[in-house]
């Protein structure tokens, strides 16, 4: 059987995926080309419907809502690669932002140096409320997915309570803290447009490349992924597996608290009081998979699903429902996750194929020598 | 002379590959008619054929003279061919009765299962073919060889009229095997035909009628097997003069390397698995650990490497105690092991050979530099290794494990374990699956390393095995040591004694 890149797969879910909206969009009598507007306007800034048009903004937003689910699909794709699943995110981002808005708001640092503290701090914050799943299932094989989602809810409510707690309190909403100190934000790329576009698009680059730095090009990375595939055979080889467990759930956990840090200091630039989830941890899933759990394909996949998140509101616009984007997602995810179904079908396919060609040719044959 | 089967001119294409290319097979009714190769000649595919996974890309089946299409196992099963796995399919907490009528219960009243109608039969059964089962015994109670005649059983109470049996005695003891040669002959002599997969010579020899060879996907032939010597089908089979017999010289024997000293270990269960164990492994000999599988092998090479701890005893590595190292320390200072489970100990099947061949070593030089891996240090060393060992892959040394053969793979681990040159090699059933040209490669390497003066310990459940290596045979059965011989004092059927504990020797200390 003939195996296809992931790649290729993804490309196939892609395409499978658009395909079915604008059937949809038929079918509940919108016009195709209105979602198709909306679309290549999110991503390109151009308006099809009114050419010559074009605001940039768009396509800030685009990369906006990339950045932090590239964090966090780095963060699902790293615990992935040592064969965990971390479904952890929303507790990891809470913790992170919880103590990147502390560092921000309580102490008094230069700019730039402020808000790489923050970043190392919600780092730490993410690391920490990774360390108790990665840590049990190492050393007490406990599922990690259960105590990641009990850690999801704890991370809420703790966060909530230290905010209160200890931070100053926005007096005109009770639901906020106060704004943390400007030397912390991270300032706008392009402050010349509306988009909030800012520079924790760096701080996803940098994570992109230590992701792939670690996990290819060190011994760790090394280990890490031997255990991830065989931890029998790690274990065998005289790898410390129980360390290799806890410590990739950490480095997991760091990559979502960072998230939380970005979203912090570059868009809401206010400590917040927690009560849902954001759903950006879930979404790292989401990214995690499509992208095969590779920084590159992280890369894609994260710039794909942040697509989708800037055109919901763009959906709206030209009068499409915007749950069609959520619709484009989940058929991208189901279909990415039965893959192997996809690989099945593409040999079904070249199977028959080949047999027409080959029938093709012995028909000429016998031609030939009748 | 009628034929039960005869697959005719059949070929099997695969996207790339030609799995079996216009192979014909004829078995004649009531004979055992082997079919041998080396691993990746086609056997299971023309046998997957016949059972009906596959179908096949040209060429005709006929049954009892006719024609017939299997596309289903279920149409396999209805025109009476049934298939003995290598690995059993048995339910261990459900009685013999039980598994056997598993899929096609009788009913009594009511609709209940008429266990004591089926029990009955299966006793009838049992005694028209000497099988000697007891049908309300529990399958965890039972022997594996017993267990293959619960197989066997299934097979005949649906009817089977032709019996595949896959690689049937890479389980079982000697005595065990004798046993089935016997089981085979009384299904013969009751109007059964079967089919014997193996590549084992010396059973062809013992129970089989005829033989059809398989090399490469082709036929190379079907030999009488009275007529034929082994020497001649192993021709046949590899393509070339195959050496049966290990050559080696005397043993000379040097300073002690391991001491295991009243070793106890307990299983997984907490049960004591290995009891009071003593062995000692010289500097150029080949000790042989010889033992029915799960007689306490397993424990006790997981207690040496260090993957499980020892309840009490000792273990002494070149004068070190190692009992309490960590499994890093113990491969350190002079261990180099060689695992039984090559797919789930010995390699990461996900890893390309290369990143295979550095797991030991990746974080040390020269394939490590502050912590990052270096590439070019590695290719070199793995271009090395294939080099030495013969490897082969499809991509060299970037070809995923996985898509290895098993010779190969097991030879990859062969290459890492011994470049390492430590001074004891462990090795845990090193040709099990393996074809006749990489078993003899393999067991080449072992005596030469024995011969540079390394201790070599073999466990094997391969009594052939450990006869043609080893200098002295130690045999394990219960946990305790049973036997401890010198290989020239001793015969096979007393080593089965051993190991089964009718008898106890132990004498060469």
């Amino acid at each position: 059987m003939k195996k296809y890149s992931h790649l290729t797969i993804s490309l196939i879910a892609v395409a499978t995926g658009l395909i079915f909206a604008f059937l949809l969009t038929l079918l509940t009598g919108k016009n195709p080309y209105d979602l198709l507007t909306a679309l290549v306007r999110s991503m390109t800034g151009f308006n099809l419907q009114n050419i010559g048009s074009f605001n940039i903004t768009y396509v800030l937003n685009w990369f906006l809502n990339a950045v932090p689910i590239i964090l966090t699909g780095l963060s699902v794709a790293f615990a992935y690669r040592t064969g965990l699943f971390n479904i952890g995110g929303e507790g990891q981002i809470i913790a992170g932002s919880t103590a990147a808005a502390a560092v921000a708001i309580l102490f008094d640092l230069p700019p730039v140096i402020h808000p790489i503290v923050c970043i190392l701090a919600a780092a730490l914050a993410g690391a920490l409320w990774g360390l108790l799943p990665g840590f049990l299932k190492a050393y007490r094989n406990i599922n990690e997915v259960v105590i990641c989602i009990m850690m999801n809810y704890s991370g809420m409510y703790f966060c909530s309570w230290f905010t209160k707690r200890f931070l100053p309190i926005d007096p005109n909403t009770n639901e906020r803290t106060i704004s943390i100190l400007k030397s912390a934000e991270l300032p706008q790329v392009f402050t010349s447009t509306t988009s909030q576009f800012n520079w924790g698009f760096l701080v996803a680059i940098i994570g992109l490349f230590v992701f792939w730095f670690i996990i290819e090009k060190t011994t760790f990375g090394y280990s890490l992924r031997a255990t991830g595939f065989n931890k029998e055979a790690a274990r065998f080889a005289g790898m410390k597996v129980e360390r290799n467990i806890t410590l990739s759930m950490m480095i997991a956990g760091a990559f979502s608290g960072i998230a939380g840090a970005v979203l912090i200091l570059g868009i809401y630039k206010y400590g917040r009081i927690f009560t849902t989830f954001d759903n950006y941890g879930f979404d790292g899933i989401s990214v995690a998979l499509v992208g095969g759990a590779q920084s590159i394909g992280v890369f894609l996949a994260g710039l794909l699903f942040g697509l989708f998140k800037a055109a919901s509101g763009n959906l709206q616009l030209f009068n499409i429902p915007k749950e069609i984007s959520e619709l484009i997602q989940a058929i991208i995810i189901y279909l990415v996750a039965i893959q192997y179904a996809i690989t099945l079908l593409l040999n079904k396919i070249n199977m028959k194929k080949n047999k027409n060609q080959l029938e093709n040719k012995v028909e000429g044959g016998n031609t030939s020598c009748n | 002379m009628d034929y039960a089967i005869e697959m005719l001119n059949i070929t099997k294409d695969f996207p790339g590959i030609r799995a079996n290319d216009n192979v014909t097979i004829r078995v004649k009714n009531n004979t055992v008619h082997a079919l041998l190769g080396e691993n990746g000649a086609g056997k299971s595919t023309i046998m997957s054929i016949l059972f009906g996974l596959y179908q096949p890309t040209s060429g005709t089946i006929k049954v009892k003279g006719k024609e017939v299409v299997i596309d289903d196992p279920n149409v396999a099963n209805e025109l009476g061919i049934g298939m003995v796995h290598q690995h059993f399919k048995l339910i261990d907490c459900f009685t013999v009765t039980e598994n056997i009528i598993l899929g096609m219960e009788p009913k009594g009243k009511l609709g209940t299962i008429d266990i004591k109608k089926a029990a009955k039969r299966v006793e009838e059964l049992s005694k028209t073919y000497g099988l000697n089962v007891d049908p309300n015994a529990k399958i965890s109670d039972i022997s594996v060889g017993m267990q293959q005649r619960v197989e066997i059983l299934k097979m005949l109470y649906r009817n089977a009229e032709i019996l595949i049996f896959d690689e049937p005695t890479a389980v079982l003891t000697p005595q065990e095997i004798h046993e089935l040669m016997k089981i085979m002959r009384n299904l013969i002599k009751e109007g059964k035909t079967i089919l014997l997969i193996t590549h084992k010579l010396k059973e062809i020899k013992e129970a089989a009628d005829e033989c059809t060879v398989l090399r490469k996907g082709k036929c190379i032939g079907t030999i009488n097997v009275a007529d034929t010597s082994e020497e001649e089908m192993a021709r046949m089979m590899v393509g070339r003069d195959v050496n049966f017999s290990v050559e080696k010289g005397e043993a000379h024997l040097k300073e002690n390397i391991l001491e295991i000293k009243n070793l106890c270990v307990k299983d997984v269960k907490g049960l004591p698995a290995v009891k009071d164990f003593s062995l000692t492994v010289r500097a150029g000999e080949i000790v042989g650990l010889a033992g029915i599988d799960g007689n306490g092998q397993t424990e006790l090479v997981y207690a040496l490497t260090g993957l499980c701890k020892a309840e009490s005893g000792e273990i002494i590595l070149k004068n070190q105690n190692i009992t309490k190292m960590p499994i890093k320390k113990r491969l350190k200072s002079g261990m180099s092991h060689v695992p039984e489970d090559r797919h789930k100990h010995g390699l990461v099947l996900d890893f390309t050979l290369k990143e295979n061949f550095i797991i030991h070593c990746y974080d040390s030089s020269p394939f490590s530099k502050n912590f990052v891996l270096q590439p070019k240090a590695i290719d070199d060393y793995a271009d090395k290794l294939i080099e030495q060992f013969d490897v082969r892959s499809g991509q060299g040394k970037n070809t995923l494990t996985r898509s290895m053969s098993g010779g190969n793979q097991q030879k990859a681990i062969i290459a890492r374990e011994i470049d390492r040159s430590s001074d004891l090699l462990l090795v845990v059933q090193p040709t099990r699956g393996l074809d006749v040209g990489a078993i003899e490669y393999i067991h080449k390497r072992i005596v030469q390393e024995r011969d540079a003066g390394k201790a070599v310990l073999l466990v094997s459940f391969e009594l052939d095995e450990i006869m043609n290596l080893s200098d002295r045979i130690a045999v394990i059965h219960n946990g305790e040591l049973s036997g401890l011989v010198y290989r020239k004092d001793i015969d096979e059927n007393d080593l089965g004694l051993m190991m089964t504990g009718s008898m106890k020797k132990v004498e060469a200390l």
